[in-house]
């Protein structure tokens, strides 16, 4: 361990400098060994064709939807609108941003299908999508998770024996079943049910990506509770004693003492919880949510760049993972006491 | 001040322990009472049931006529009024040592933080570590941290204090500034109940000296009479082994 480089015979700077040069070298016979791998596949890479995926710059065109003559070219706000009216009289409209360029002038005939005007699509392309929406369940999650988790964590060590089996149960229940299987159930059974009451009542019924948050919420929910709770218990006793004997009440003690202490110590553990919650996220693909993996799956079916797509697709978790982890490690370099 | 009546305590783990026997002890307001004793004869033990960190399986304990083993009793207030230092100081290591003495200020005594903290510095002046108050407890001297815990239990203005052995985990040469610091509080007319293995600081301070054995108390005296003429065979074994 790093901390302890003390206690045995001090190392020479050759020692270091060896297994650093070590590392690259194992790094780039690794780095080799694909090289050589993907080579040998009979596959033709074409990364050229995967930016496309991730932001979409094209020409677009915006076609008659009617036959009759251009009435009306004119602004309506940030678009532009060209008015077609058919034989019957009935006027149609059709949109164009405001930078985009009207290729008809008013008293032209207009043949369905005719191309109005033209302009220049600009947007994230879906996998870019895909990985927002990665990002927004997996923070939702997250948030929820944590608080989920602290709660439970804390009705875990409760004298009371309704909190205390409760929480067991539902860590056991949630810790022991897979996550396809609680996701399924709670889009298709309790998602179907609160709709349908939602609806009863006049409300619109919630999306799934909710669903899916709740899901990722409560699985990991299960387990911060017993990371939370590791973290409570390794808290010396002398600390609750010391705070009670001033006065403090259970819950001061555990707000003020307890818990920030916990929350040092579990950093890493829920780090890696977390690390794993949004690879999870994944499976959402299965109740309709387009995140990320979908995203690259759908990609994959009209594209034929399987390989290229996978590598992004992980490359693309790479990061976000690699972003939370090296965010638990500033907080816990700032939180070092 | 603080009166106990035929305490027992049990502890059942795993087998059944009598810890306490029927302690019977009165403590009046200004007096020092030094509570000696072989390891394991149930001195902490006691000390803890005073102000409940340990709950009492039989007899009574009032503080200040509070009765604190009734189960309606507003236990914090009684132990804000009462305050305990540890063998171990249990200093809060997250926080600084100003704010060690601000939190149950703020906490439980609702004050403001410049109040807190204006009366955190004056106890910290008086134990003789003010220019520290910023730093973490790790960063400071054993005996220092000892002096910090006593200001922090000193910060809400207790009636009584409980001390359990708190010179035992420090090093030979800083023990006399804690028992200077605690010498300055009993001139002062602090209540307060001491376990400790100090004789000097017993022969010194104290205005009785207990002696514990087996989870009873077998003599109580003032210290002149206890350290010449002890009655009973044990506390004689006991003096001679440790004096
Ligand atoms: N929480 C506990 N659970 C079980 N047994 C306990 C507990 N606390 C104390 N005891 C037992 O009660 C008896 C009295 O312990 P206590 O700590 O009061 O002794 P002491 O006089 O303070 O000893 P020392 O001088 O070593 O501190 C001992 O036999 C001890 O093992
Ligand atoms: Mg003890």
């Amino acid at each position: 361990m790093t901390q302890y480089r003390g206690l045995d015979k001090p190392k020479g700077r050759g020692f270091f400098l060896f297994w650093k040069a070590m590392f690259v070298a194992a790094m780039l016979a690794l780095v080799a060994f694909f090289w050589v791998a993907s080579s040998s596949v009979e596959y033709i890479w074409r990364w050229n064709r995967v930016p496309q995926y991730f932001w979409v710059n094209e020409a677009a065109d915006v076609r008659a939807e009617a036959e009759g003559d251009v009435t009306i070219i004119d602004r309506q706000g940030n678009e532009q609108r060209v008015v077609v009216r058919d034989a019957s009289g009935e006027e149609h409209p059709h949109m164009l941003p405001g930078e985009g360029t009207v290729l008809v002038s008013t008293g032209d005939f207009a043949y369905r299908g005719d191309v109005l005007g033209r302009y220049q699509l600009n947007k994230p392309g879906i996998l870019l999508e895909g990985l927002w929406i990665t990002l927004e369940v997996s923070v939702l999650a997250i948030i929820g998770g944590i608080v989920i988790g602290v709660v439970t964590g804390l009705c875990r060590i409760s004298i009371n024996p309704m909190l205390r089996w409760g929480s067991i149960a539902y860590i056991e229940i949630i810790r022991g079943s897979p996550l396809l299987v609680q996701i399924f159930l709670w889009y298709f059974v309790v998602g179907t049910l609160i709709n349908a009451l939602l609806e009863h009542v006049g409300l619109g019924g919630i999306s799934p990506l909710w669903y899916g948050v709740m899901a990722l919420a409560l699985f990991t929910g299960a387990y911060v509770a017993e990371i939370v709770r590791a973290g409570i218990q390794s808290v010396h006793r002398g600390q609750m004693e010391a705070a009670r004997s001033l006065g403090m009440s259970y819950a001061q003690a555990m707000r003020k003492v307890i818990l920030p202490q916990a929350f040092r110590r579990i950093m890493p553990p829920l780090a890696g919880q977390f690390i794993s919650l949004i690879k999870d996220s994944s499976l959402l693909g299965v109740i309709a949510i387009r995140e990320l993996t979908k995203a690259t799956r759908e990609v994959v079916t009209t594209s034929l760049q399987p390989f290229e797509l996978w590598i992004v697709c992980a490359v693309l978790y790479l990061v976000l993972t690699f972003t939370l982890s090296l965010f638990v490690q500033y907080l816990e370099r700032r939180a070092i006491r | 001040m603080i009166n106990a009546t035929n305490v027992h305590k049990f502890f059942y783990t795993p087998d059944r322990l009598h810890a306490l026997r029927g302690v019977s002890l009165s403590v009046a307001p200004a007096e020092v009472v030094v509570i000696i004793g072989p390891s394991g004869s149930g001195k902490s033990t006691f000390l803890r049931c005073l102000n409940r960190l340990e709950y009492a399986d039989e007899g009574s304990i009032l503080i200040e006529g509070r009765d604190i083993l009734d189960p309606d009793c507003e236990i914090n207030e009684v132990r804000a009024e009462v305050g305990m230092v540890f063998q171990s100081f249990n200093l809060f290591p997250h926080l600084t040592v100003l704010e060690n003495l601000t939190l149950a200020q703020t906490t439980v005594r609702k004050r403001g933080k410049a109040e807190a903290e204006k009366k955190g510095m004056e106890l910290l002046r008086k134990v003789g570590i003010a220019e520290k108050h910023s730093v973490y407890p790790d960063q400071l001297s054993g005996g220092q941290q000892q002096r910090v815990a006593i200001a922090r239990a000193l910060a809400m203005d207790p009636k009584a204090m409980l001390f359990d052995e708190p010179t035992s985990a420090l090093d030979p040469e800083m023990v006399g500034e804690v028992l200077d610091v605690m010498k300055n509080l009993a001139r002062e007319g602090m209540t307060m109940v001491v376990v400790t293995h100090e004789m000097g600081f017993a022969r010194e301070v104290a205005d009785r000296v207990v002696f514990m054995d087996q989870g009873s108390i077998l003599e109580v005296g003032s210290p002149d009479r206890f350290f010449t003429a002890p009655e009973h065979d044990r506390t004689k074994l006991f003096l001679s082994q440790i004096l």
